[in-house]
């Protein structure tokens, strides 16, 4: 019996850090750690062998380490992604730099503090809004959606709020007020839910001086998302839609309505009755 | 929905300039081969052809209708550059409003502009 033979060859790589303590550093430097690397080895592994083996003071932030959680977003050989999801010999032959993601503030080293993403993407309300809260509060029945309409947004729910996107845009990079992709996806994201009524209240907020009229399409955050959104597609529609309400051009549709509620629908016919239990 | 408000015109403008500036490509270059708009020998761009030209309401309004549109396009063109840099709030207020005088004051001295050349042009023509 023969066993298959994993790859285990490493390679050492130096790996150039962002550093920075804000109470005791006046301006981020670089420091480099040489550190071994085999094939299938995450950047996120390898600064955890950092933090292990070579210096603890090290920081950043991470959660699931399968590109889910969208925590350890970082700027790896200048693009922005997930540390988690990005195999190092992938990116580096010899040299990997890793740092922070820009347009953030830096909580410490390779954190960046996400917060104004947060209160940006708060501001456009990204729920679901309804003129009938009480209905929408009570579960006594679902609302209908066809797979077209679910398609119609779908992609846009996928957002884990890294914050990829907002690393790379150019716009955000000089116009700090901006809302950016990410918030901005989220707009879309709600205003193409059938569910939702909110578009109306949305628009004060998306159609604003800083808001999806700034975007240039440099299409550098979807070129970015680890998830494989494209916020600058639903920044494009979002101009649309806020260019056809100013108009007076956009179709008026009601929100989707409740469906039945649990056990109160009519079963289809010719269905034959379920099997007898037989446990 | 200010924004949107303005952000509509500014791509409206946009259009309006597109064809606008081929009825000037026309004109200009085209013009002086066709002999479309510049009945008298010479270049598009000589004294008899410019006052032909000028003396057609239809060329005043045109001239007028471009200087406003090409304006408002390219002031809320600066201005979206401007606010790109991250001003406080107050400081936009003083750019739209410089920006709204200055176009203002701009279009008005075109438009007087095209409006004494055409009645220069008509006064030229009858005497």
């Amino acid at each position: 019996m023969t066993m298959s033979k994993t790859n285990t060859t490493t390679r050492e790589i130096n790996f150039h850090v962002t550093r920075y303590n804000p109470e005791t550093d006046r301006t981020p430097y670089v420091k480099t750690y040489r550190i071994p690397v085999r094939e299938g080895m995450t950047v996120l592994d390898g600064l955890h062998y950092i933090k292990d083996n070579v210096d603890p003071t090290l920081a950043w932030r991470y959660s699931c380490r399968m590109g889910v959680c969208g925590s350890c977003g970082m700027l790896l050989n200048g693009r922005p992604t997930l540390a988690c999801n990005t195999q190092v010999l992938h990116i580096a032959d010899t040299d990997l730099t890793v740092g922070p993601l820009p347009n953030f503030e830096i909580i410490r080293d390779l954190v960046p503090d996400l917060m104004t993403m947060f209160e940006k993407h708060s501001s456009i309300q990204p729920h679901i809004l309804r003129t009938d809260e009480a209905g929408l509060n009570s579960p006594d029945g679902e609302f209908y959606q066809s797979p077209a309409e679910l398609e119609a947004y779908l992609q846009f729910a996928y957002c884990i709020k890294c914050g990829c996107c907002m690393a790379a845009c150019p716009t955000l990079a000089t116009d700090a007020r901006y809302l950016g992709p990410m918030p901005l996806a989220a707009a879309e994201r709600y205003d193409k839910d059938t569910r939702d009524d909110g578009r109306r209240a949305r628009n004060e907020f998306t159609g604003t001086s800083h808001g999806a009229f700034r975007c240039h399409y440099a299409g550098e955050c979807s070129r970015a998302c680890p998830k494989g959104v494209d916020p600058a597609k639903a920044i494009q529609y979002l101009k649309r839609q806020l260019v056809l309400d100013y108009l007076h051009l956009a179709r008026r549709k009601k929100p989707c309505q409740k469906m039945h509620g649990p056990g109160q629908g009519k079963p289809l016919p010719n269905i034959p009755a379920a099997p007898a239990k037989t446990v | 929905m200010r924004e949107t408000k303005y952000w509509t015109w500014h791509m409206s403008a946009g259009v309006v300039i597109l064809f606008l500036l081929g009825l000037h490509m026309l004109i200009m270059h085209v013009g002086g081969i066709t002999h479309l708009f510049a009945p008298h020998t010479g270049e598009a761009i000589s004294k008899e052809n410019s006052l032909f030209r000028d003396s057609r309401m239809f060329f005043t309004v045109t001239y007028v209708l471009l200087l406003g549109v090409a304006l408002y396009h390219g002031l809320y063109g600066l201005r979206t550059i401007l606010f790109e840099l991250t001003l406080k709030p107050a400081v936009e207020k003083a750019i739209t409003f410089i920006l709204l005088v200055a176009g203002l004051g701009l279009f008005g001295l075109g438009t007087w502009a095209a409006i004494a050349t055409h009645a220069i042009a008509i006064a030229g023509g009858r005497g």
